[in-house]
């Protein structure tokens, strides 16, 4: 009974393939790009995947394996593009070689997280608490810092557990550049980059994994990316900036932090924004990158990546608000645009 | 075949040997004996790693064997046919199940329940032992320890139900026929002559148990530390590796393949104790002894 059915699915098989192989010649096979790094932008880049495929073809193929483990692999190209949230560090770019560039995509916010029962989203951090509860210096909620600011929230007297990335992470690289600048004792102590050795807390892989220890361990406190905490319905918290205000983490807060930062926007954009200057910013946010080399060495898949990054800084900006990330101002697309344009292969420029 | 497969694990043992060459120049022996990891400052020290991996694989043995056991005397023992057949079949399809999937069920439905059922028992009856003290957060070594003894448990049950329905029923009926129960009979004949077998499928099972990865690095915390508490959060070497190994490099990449060579050695260790005790049980059935 089975065996001529599995027959016929063998034969209908090889059919399949060896047809498959006769009709593509090499210059009708669609492209696929392959990228790795920050899960901090995932879900956009799944969406763009999706809808640049279906417009154009070309099929991009993006592993969430954190920031570090992108930059890795970028630097010993085994994929196309990286993606990152912490830029490369000066000593990475020279041990890559070639001329790595970080392009901006968007900017999302990096929250404090919680899970406390019988409280609800909106509490009121400070810096130095923040910096305080990460040193493992406040342990427990009821702590008066904590309920100076949140004077209606019924804080427990239970232990803080911490959550954070066991991983090398982008997002980490964002939370502890914050850190470090309100915190010196965090800046001696600790410092920064993708991973850091914490002084307290329970870690998780990727932002899925902290996102998973909150929302399955009360009275845990940890940081995610806006969208997992949105989309997760997570509680999160509000950050006091520079100017006094306890400020809620949102795509117009994030906007504005950027704008801020604009005007100190290095060439090669590798720049944090966190702690920013002015009102209404939300001060722990950051830019996500996508990184090339810009020497490609394969022109047709070099063509295509130029080309794709070029529709997700113009076209692709409008998938970014519904999935939470602020997408990147009009004055800065245009020095990205500059930028691709300085993107060769084999000696000639990609784009036109 | 046999040459192949040593010549593959002599390989391996090159390559990590090589792979590890500036981690074991730089700290030697003291790898296994200092406690800190930073990779900031670039000092390495395993200890924690290879507490958590022996503490959590013990208590994943010390779950498994005896429920492992118990299965297996039952399944070959006294079940009849009907029920040996599916049970053993589910039983068996708990090894089918990847790492993660377990790792997801751990963080979403076993954590929470050895944090809310089944610590708070213990902490009041057995709170003032060291082994369970602290607050019971769910994500630890216990977790850990539980989620190892269901992964190890099919192998267990498998192996040994197929050893002791390999016994002879002439030893069987030798020891119904000089009055003993079906107990009796079990302990007497059946198991003494599986011994080697049995003794083979826990060693199997913490052969397993050490090498896990996915399924403890998502339920046991991931912080480098050493406590007595089986509350407490740990880590082990295989998690270490795949949490990190992702963007390491320089030293940081020598430490981890460090540990990976230790977890190597202790896992080929454990295997070669487990031959030689095998070999000495292997040395006749249980009543006449050579």
């Amino acid at each position: 009974m089975l065996k001529p059915l599995s027959w016929f699915a063998a034969l209908a098989l090889s059919a399949a393939v060896v047809l498959g192989a006769a009709g593509t010649t090499p210059a009708q096979q669609p492209v696929t790009l392959t990228g790795a790094g920050a899960t901090f932008p995932f879900p956009l880049y799944s969406k763009w995947s999706q809808v640049y495929d279906a417009e154009r073809g070309v099929r991009i193929n993006y592993q969430s394996v954190g920031s570090g483990a992108g930059i890795r692999q970028f630097m010993a190209r085994t994929v196309d593009f990286g993606g990152t949230d912490g830029p490369m560090t000066d000593e990475q770019i020279r041990q890559a070689g070639g001329r790595p560039l970080h392009v901006p995509m968007v900017a999302g916010a990096v929250v404090p997280v919680y899970n406390i029962p019988g409280v609800g989203t909106g509490l009121n951090f400070t810096p130095d608490v923040l910096a305080d509860i990460f040193l493992g210096k406040i342990t427990k909620w009821n702590d008066p810092r904590l309920l100076k600011d949140n004077p209606e929230a019924k804080l427990p007297a239970a232990d803080i557990i911490v959550a954070r990335r066991a991983d090398g992470s982008g997002t980490t690289a964002i939370w502890v550049n914050y850190l470090s600048k309100v915190s010196p004792e965090w800046r001696t102590k600790v410092g920064e980059g993708t991973s850091v050795n914490w002084p307290v807390g329970l870690g998780g892989r990727g932002n899925e994994g902290v996102a998973g220890l909150v929302r399955q361990t009360p009275n845990t406190l940890g940081y995610v990316e806006l969208a997992y905490a949105m989309l997760n319905r997570i509680p999160f918290g509000n950050v006091r900036n520079r100017t006094g205000q306890f400020i809620r983490p949102s795509l117009s807060t994030t906007t504005r932090a950027m704008e801020g930062a604009l005007r100190v926007i290095p060439e090669d954009y590798r720049v944090f924004f966190t702690d920013p200057e002015g009102r209404d910013v939300y001060p722990i946010a950051g830019f996500t990158w996508i990184l090339i080399y810009g020497e490609q060495p394969d022109p047709v898949k070099g063509k295509a990546l130029v080309d794709f990054l070029l529709w997700a800084v113009r076209d692709g900006q409008k998938y970014a608000p519904p999935l939470l990330y602020a997408p990147i101002p009009r004055s800065l697309v245009a020095r990205v645009e500059g930028t691709l344009r300085t993107v060769t292969a084999q000696g000639k420029v990609l784009l036109p | 075949m046999a040459g192949v497969v040593l010549v593959i694990m002599a390989a391996m043992l090159a390559a990590l040997t090589v792979g590890a060459w500036p981690a074991i120049r730089k700290f030697g022996p003291a790898f296994l004996a200092t406690s800190t990891w930073d990779p900031v400052a670039g000092q390495f020290g395993a200890l924690p790693f290879v507490y958590g991996t022996l503490v959590s694989s013990a208590v994943a043995l010390a779950l498994a064997v005896p429920l492992g056991l118990g299965v297996a005397i039952f399944l070959a023992e006294l079940a009849p046919g009907w029920l040996r057949r599916p049970v053993g079949l589910l039983v068996e399809l708990l090894a089918a199940i990847p790492s993660v999937v377990y790792g997801l069920w751990g963080i979403f439905v076993l954590a929470p329940w050895v944090r809310t059922t089944l610590s708070p028992p213990l902490k009041a009856t057995l709170g003032f032992l060291p082994l369970f003290e602290g607050p019971p957060l769910g994500i630890g070594m216990l977790t850990a320890g539980l989620i190892l003894a269901i992964m190890v448990v099919p192998f267990i049950v498998a192996v040994s139900t197929e050893v002791m329905r390999a016994v002879p029923t002439s030893q069987r009926e030798a020891a119904l026929s000089l009055g003993a129960t079906l107990w009796e009979t079990t302990r007497t004949a059946v198991i003494p002559y599986a011994r080697s077998g049995i003794a083979g499928a826990i060693f199997l099972s913490l052969a397993r148990a050490l090498g896990e990865t996915m399924a403890v690095t998502m339920v046991i915390g991931n912080i480098p530390q050493i406590r007595a508490s089986l509350f407490a959060p740990g880590y082990t070497i295989a998690a270490v590796i795949a949490n990190e190994f992702g963007e390491a490099g320089g030293i940081t990449l020598a430490a981890l393949v460090f540990a990976g060579l230790v977890l190597f050695l202790v896992t080929l260790l454990v295997n070669l104790v487990a031959r030689l005790l095998v070999a000495r049980m292997a040395a006749g059935p249980g009543l006449i002894r050579e």
